[in-house]
């Protein structure tokens, strides 16, 4: 579904991402481990397509088209989704007009009918549920005044509702509280299929104890420096990163 | 300092001849409209050399002999002013080209409401007016003022008594229709709202038909103790209209007034608005939206004077300016010595659609006091990129999304509109101006 050969990625002349091979199969779900600065959020960023990372090398295929060659909206009409590290807020754009917005674009893009006003409520008000969120928060503006934990859920709505094929996740873990980090994995669990990909982006194995990998990844300094199973995450989870350093200069970007 | 040539400009000269059209009305008013026409020949037309016209030239201005309109009251029919109407509203004033028109206006008595045109009270009762017609407004320092005192022929009244509580808002409708000559009025408001009242006026300018006009509007709102206003000023001429509108606000003890300046339309359009807290514990808000497309020009003047202690003042000015449009906004905050504990906030944030467009934002303060909290911030700006990415992101193509996040830029502005109807008709105009807006078209 996804492969990746090569990929060098710079911000401002500075390589972040230093040759990253990747494969993810469909019915597969990744984690990609690594210490702060290492270029994991890059990843996550250059795969949604965000044109301020300057792509130097490498490519990246998609379903076997050129993912590169796709703006941010083509991706995600493809199937691919992100769950950003840091949710946008939107003050003036309520949630459910957003996410109705999406969803009839992606629709409509796949040649599917749009969902009317109703529909749309009766799908939404499901996924709510499932993920114990407040209904009140579809009138509220996209994400403004919204705690971590409540961008966090969000996300995970929004990826229920747009159900994508590939679904990245960048660090969703951070700001959650246990009951919620259980909440919103259970949500990620839920999308879990023989078509479907999942690759979650996190610094802390704890998410990996509800979201079971099939492969774990280490990324350190813009390489991977080693794949495993799970057990390479609760190894990393007891030693750190530090063992697995490569001898290239530190990293100084934060990812 | 003006010249003297100045005044013999066929927009002065103009001016002249209509003066002589004007009804003087009673024997308190003429010194006051003598003395203001005798300034504004003085001083003219403001030029861009004055500090506060800085951003604003009114050559083109001074260059146009504007009459009389030709078309009167008979020449508006009530259907065209449908879309203007709002159904809230407890009364309507409706004024064409200046003059009121009462076969299109609709007047309910409404207990602890008067309302009426000015014109009518000058000749039957001219001395409820005496108090505070002309009294606020600075003819003396504001050459504009100065020139709508002297010519004003028509307006409105609208008196809220003591302890009245005004639910439905008072909606005074100037409708203009220039015709083939470039035509001008001044129309003139008085707004006074008893102690411990409650009230919601509307005062809306638009444009029929095509042609050139000039509106010079001064309106006084006066706030005595504890009363609560809601004043809302829509601008919706033609596109190429002149307006020069002031707006001066008055307020005694423990008043709240809020008003919102919201401004579509109009080749020039000039807002004065100046507001001073003259009692103890008075609150001010300062709404406003402009869009600007073309080669629009859109100028927001403010002046809050902080006179007593223990007053906040708020101003939230947002523009969005698009083709060749341009901008300005001018946020003046005094406090006087005595006018300790204030507490004055001033927002203008601005949204530049295009290369071309342009915007000038400059706050000003002057602070006498010692004890003040003072804070001022102005963004000039393109779209945010995160926002849009994260939009695109979830599927919504670029234009799309940068239609939306414009919209909601504006749409947090009209949110502050508490009138239901006037809010639909503001998301209506600005849906139809904003580029892509026609998405939005259900969000009202």
């Amino acid at each position: 579904m996804l492969e990746i050969r090569n990929l060098h990625v710079s911000v401002e002349g500075h390589e972040i991402l230093k040759g990253i091979d990747l494969t993810v199969r469909a019915g597969e779900v990744h984690s990609i481990m690594g210490p702060n600065g290492s270029g994991k959020s890059t990843l996550a960023q250059v795969l949604a397509g965000r044109d301020t990372y300057e792509v130097t090398a490498g490519e990246i295929r998609y379903d076997g088209q050129d993912l590169l060659g796709l703006a941010p909206e083509e991706r995600a009409c493809a199937g691919l989704f992100l769950a950003f590290q840091y949710p946008v807020e939107i003050p003036g754009v309520s949630t459910s007009y957003f996410l109705k917005s999406a969803l009839n674009a992606q629709r409509k893009h796949r040649g599917q009918p749009e969902v009317d006003a109703l529909e749309f409520l009766t799908l939404v008000k499901d996924k709510l549920k499932l993920l114990d969120m407040d209904e009140r928060l579809l009138n509220r503006a996209l994400n403004e005044g919204f705690s971590g934990g409540e961008k966090k859920r969000n996300e995970t709505l929004q990826m229920a509702v747009l159900e994508p094929r590939l679904a990245i996740l960048d660090e969703t873990d951070s700001g959650l509280d246990i009951d919620a980090l259980k909440i919103v994995a259970e949500g990620v669990n839920r999308l879990r299929s023989p078509e479907r990909a999942i690759v979650v982006v996190t610094h802390y194995q704890r998410l990996l104890n509800y979201i079971v990998p099939d492969y774990v990844h280490v990324l350190v300094d813009g390489r991977i420096v080693r794949s495993g199973d799970r057990r390479l995450a609760l190894e990393l989870e007891e030693k750190g990163y530090g063992w697995l350093a490569p001898e290239a200069e530190p990293a100084t970007v934060t990812g | 300092m003006r010249v003297g040539a100045e005044n013999s400009s066929p927009f002065v000269a103009a001016c002249a001849a209509l003066e002589r059209d004007v009804a003087r009305g009673p024997a308190w008013l003429t010194p006051v409209r003598n003395a203001a026409m005798a300034r504004f020949m003085e001083r003219g037309l403001p030029t861009v050399l004055d500090e506060d016209w800085r951003y604003t030239n009114l050559a083109p201005l001074a260059r146009t002999a504007f009459r009389r309109a030709e078309a009167d009251t008979n020449d508006v029919a009530p259907a065209q002013l449908a879309p203007f109407l709002l159904e809230e509203a407890a009364a309507v004033l409706v004024f064409v080209n200046g003059r009121y028109a009462p076969r299109l206006s609709r007047r309910t008595p409404t207990p602890g409401v008067q309302v009426a045109s000015l014109a009518t009270l000058l000749r039957e009762t001219p001395d409820v007016l005496e108090p505070q017609l002309a009294r606020h407004a600075d003819h003396h320092a504001q050459a504009l003022v100065a020139l709508n005192t002297a010519l004003f022929a028509d307006g409105a009244y609208v008196a809220i008594a003591p302890q009245s509580v005004i639910m439905q808002p008072i909606h005074l409708l100037y409708v203009k229709q220039p015709g083939a000559k470039p035509a001008a009025s001044h129309p003139r408001s008085l707004v006074v709202a008893g102690a411990h009242s409650q009230a919601t006026i509307v005062e809306s300018y638009v444009g029929l038909g095509t042609g050139v006009s000039l509106t010079n509007a001064v309106t006084e709102i006066v706030a005595d103790e504890s009363a609560v206003v809601d004043h809302y000023k829509v601008q919706r001429e033609l596109e190429t209209a002149y307006h020069l509108g002031t707006l001066q606000i008055h307020q005694q003890r423990a008043t709240q007034v809020a008003s919102h300046c919201l401004s579509f339309g109009g080749a020039l359009v000039r807002h004065d608005i100046r507001t001073v807290l003259a009692g103890q514990g008075g609150d001010c808000t300062l709404n406003g939206l402009f869009n600007v497309h073309a080669d629009q020009h859109v100028d927001n003047a403010l002046r809050v004077e902080h006179a007593a202690p223990h007053c906040n003042s708020r101003e939230f000015f947002r523009g969005i300016l698009d083709g060749r449009g341009r901008g300005a906004f001018t946020g003046r905050i005094v406090v006087r010595p005595a006018a300790q504990r204030t507490d004055a906030k001033q927002t203008n944030m601005n949204l530049l659609l295009s290369d071309e467009a342009q915007i000038d934002t400059k706050p000003q303060l002057e602070i006498l006091a010692n004890d003040v909290k003072c804070t001022h911030g102005a963004t000039i700006g393109q779209l945010d990129a995160d926002a849009l990415f994260y939009l695109q992101t979830r599927g919504i193509a670029a234009p799309a999304a940068r239609s939306l996040l414009t919209y909601a830029f504006a749409a947090e502005s009209l949110a502050q509109i508490k009138i239901e109807s006037l809010r639909r008709q503001l998301h209506a105009v600005l849906v139809a101006r904003l580029p892509g807006g026609d998405a939005f078209r259900e969000l009202a």
